[in-house]
C-alpha cells in the first residue's frame, strides 16, 4: 500500500476532509498567533485586530444604526453591491446568450460580427470606466454597464464557440424531423447551451465583482467596495478583513447556486453524454 | 414508380471535382446500397440527397418535384453518430418530430397535446424493441440502441426517403447483424426508398436490391481533384444475383475498398 507511488495513492473520504480543511486551519492559526503578538507588543495595533474586535466591528455595522444616516451599513452595502452585481450579471449574461447563439449559429451573423467582438473583448474594461463615467454619471447606471462591458465579451465568444462545437448533424438532424432554424435553436441550441452557461456565468463572477469593487472604490456612496476604500484611510482592518471574508463568502454561494441548478436542471449533462 | 431521379449530378469545391456525371433512376421502395473506395463521394452523394449540401450541376426530383435546398421531413437521416438529441429522453427524442410540426413558435407541446405525442412515440420506440428504455437518455444507452432510436426518430415523420450514412459502421458485429434484421423489417412494413452508405460490402449485398458503387473512371496522378467520381457499378441484386456476387466482390470490388 504506502511503497506505491504518489500519483497512485489517494486519501480516504475522512483524511480527503482533513486535508482539505488543513490550509484554512494555518491560516487562521497563522493570523491569531501573528495578531497576539503585535497586539501584546502595541494593543493599539490596527494592521492585524483581534476577533473581538473585528466582531465588534461587524456588530455596529450590521445591527446598530448608524448615528449619522439611520442606516445599517453592513447590509445597506452588501444589498447596494449585490443589486449592482444581479443586475449587471443578469444583464451579460441575456445579451452574451442572444448574441452568442445568433452568431454561432448563422454564418452570416457570424462573418459580421465575430471579429468586431472579438476586438471589442480585448479593450481592458478598467480603462473605459473614465468613459462609463463621462457617458452614463456617477450613479448606478456606469457601474452596471462596466460588469456587463468586463463579461459579457467572454460569455459571448464562450457561448458562440459552444453553439459551433455542436455536432452539425444535430442541426441537420432537426431539419429532418422539420425543424425551421427558430425550432432548431429552441429545441436543439438553447438547451444545450445553458448549462454551458451556467459554467461560464460561474467563472466570471470573479471579474465581475473585480469591475464592480472598482467602479465603487472609484465612485459610490454605499456598496461592500466603496466601505472598503472608505476605511481603508483609516487603517480599519477590522472592518476591511470581515468585508473581504463576507465577499468571498457571497461568490462562493453563488458559485454554489448555479452549480445546483445547472445539475437539477440539466440531469442529462452528467451521463458522460455531451 | 420512378422516386428518385438524378439527371447528370455534379458537385465541384475549388479546386476539386467531387462527383461527375451521375445519372441513377431508383423506384419507390428500392434499397439502395452505396459502397466505393474512401474520398469517392459517397457520402457528398448523400448529403445532396439530404440538402445538406447542393450540388454544382444537374438536378435530383424526387416524386417529379426538385429537392427542397434544405433538410426536410419528407428525407429522414440517421448517421453513424450524433444522430439524436444528448438533452431529450429516448420517448422526447422521437416525440420532437410531432411536437415540431404540431407547434411551430414554440416547437414543444404542453398538457394532452404533449402526452398524446408521447404515446405516439411510444408505439415507435416499440417498432425498433426500445420500449423499455423510453425514459433513459442517450448517454445512456448503448451504441445498437442509440442507432434504433435514431430510426424511430426518422420514422415518425414517415419519410419517403431514408437516407443511412454507415449507421452500423460503429457497432459489435452481433449487434450489427440484429439492426440489419431491423432494418430490413421496417423497410418491409413501409413505402419508403432507403440509401444506405456503408464500408461494408457484405452488409450493402446483404441488405439492398441495388448496388451503387462510386468510382474515378478517370484519374490525373499530376492532379488528384481533378476528375470526380461517378456511379461505375449499378447492380440490381435479387436472392440469384446475391449468391453470384459473392464472387464478384472478391475479384474486384474488394480492392478499391
Amino acid at each position: 500500500m504506502s511503497n506505491r507511488r504518489i500519483i497512485n495513492r489517494r486519501p480516504g473520504q475522512a483524511s480527503a476532509a482533513w486535508l482539505a480543511a488543513l490550509p484554512f486551519l494555518l491560516l487562521a492559526g497563522a493570523y491569531l498567533i501573528g495578531s497576539d503578538i503585535r497586539l501584546q507588543a502595541n494593543a493599539s495595533d490596527k494592521l492585524l485586530p483581534s476577533l473581538r474586535t473585528i466582531g465588534d466591528t461587524i456588530g455596529h455595522l450590521a445591527f446598530e444604526a448608524d448615528k449619522r444616516t439611520g442606516d445599517y451599513l453592513f447590509w445597506k452595502d452588501s444589498a447596494a453591491s449585490l443589486i449592482r452585481l444581479g443586475v449587471g450579471m443578469a444583464s451579460a449574461t441575456f445579451i452574451a446568450l442572444s448574441v452568442g447563439i445568433a452568431v454561432g449559429l448563422i454564418p452570416y451573423i457570424r462573418s459580421t460580427l465575430s471579429p468586431f467582438i472579438t476586438v471589442l473583448s480585448m479593450i481592458p474594461p478598467l480603462a473605459v470606466l473614465p468613459i462609463l463615467f463621462i457617458v452614463f454619471g456617477m450613479g448606478e447606471l456606469s457601474k452596471i454597464v462596466l460588469i456587463i462591458f468586463g463579461v459579457t465579451p467572454f460569455l459571448m465568444r464562450d457561448t458562440q464557440l459552444w453553439v459551433q462545437s455542436l455536432p452539425a448533424e444535430q442541426l441537420i438532424k432537426a431539419q429532418t424531423l422539420g425543424a425551421n432554424t427558430w425550432q432548431v435553436t429552441l429545441r436543439v441550441v438553447l438547451p444545450q447551451t445553458l448549462p454551458r452557461l451556467i459554467d461560464s456565468v460561474r467563472l466570471s463572477l470573479g471579474p465581475a465583482w473585480l469591475f464592480l469593487i472598482a467602479a465603487e472604490a472609484i465612485a459610490s456612496t454605499e456598496g461592500l467596495g466603496y466601505r472598503i476604500f472608505l476605511v481603508r484611510r483609516y487603517m480599519s482592518m477590522d472592518v476591511i478583513l470581515p468585508y473581504v471574508a463576507w465577499i468571498t463568502l457571497l461568490a462562493f454561494v453563488m458559485d454554489f447556486i448555479l452549480n445546483r441548478i445547472s445539475h437539477k436542471a440539466f440531469p442529462w449533462q452528467n451521463l458522460g453524454g455531451r | 414508380m420512378t422516386a428518385i431521379t438524378v439527371n447528370n449530378l455534379w458537385k465541384e469545391y475549388a479546386d476539386q471535382v467531387v462527383l461527375e456525371r451521375v445519372n441513377l433512376s431508383v423506384h419507390n421502395k428500392s434499397f439502395c446500397s452505396i459502397v466505393g473506395a474512401s474520398g469517392c463521394g459517397k457520402t457528398t452523394f448523400l448529403r445532396i440527397l439530404l440538402g445538406q449540401e447542393i450540388q454544382s450541376r444537374g438536378t435530383v426530383t424526387l416524386n417529379g418535384a426538385p429537392l427542397p435546398m434544405d433538410p426536410s421531413a419528407e428525407r429522414g437521416i440517421v448517421f453513424q453518430r450524433y444522430s439524436v438529441f444528448p438533452h431529450l429522453n429516448a420517448v422526447q427524442n422521437v416525440a420532437m418530430g410531432l411536437e415540431l410540426k404540431r407547434s411551430p413558435m414554440l416547437g414543444r407541446l404542453f398538457g394532452g397535446a404533449r402526452n398524446a405525442a408521447l404515446d405516439e412515440a411510444r408505439a415507435y420506440l416499440a417498432a425498433v424493441g426500445l420500449d423499455f428504455a423510453a425514459d433513459k437518455y442517450p448517454a445512456e444507452l448503448s451504441g445498437g440502441m442509440q442507432q434504433r432510436l435514431a430510426i424511430a426518430q426518422a420514422l415518425i415523420k414517415k419519410p419517403k426517403v431514408l437516407l443511412l450514412d454507415e449507421p452500423f459502421g460503429a457497432l459489435d458485429p452481433g449487434i450489427r447483424t440484429d439492426m440489419h434484421e431491423l432494418i430490413l423489417r421496417l423497410w418491409d412494413e413501409s413505402d419508403m426508398t432507403i440509401f444506405m452508405v456503408t464500408h461494408d460490402l457484405e452488409e450493402g449485398f446483404k441488405l439492398g436490391t441495388r448496388m451503387l458503387v462510386f468510382d474515378k473512371v478517370r484519374v490525373d496522378p499530376d492532379a488528384p481533384g481533378a476528375f470526380g467520381a461517378t456511379i461505375t457499378y449499378d447492380l440490381a441484386l435479387n436472392k440469384k444475383t446475391k449468391g453470384e456476387l459473392k464472387d464478384i466482390q472478391n475479384l474486384d470490388l474488394k480492392k478499391k475498398d
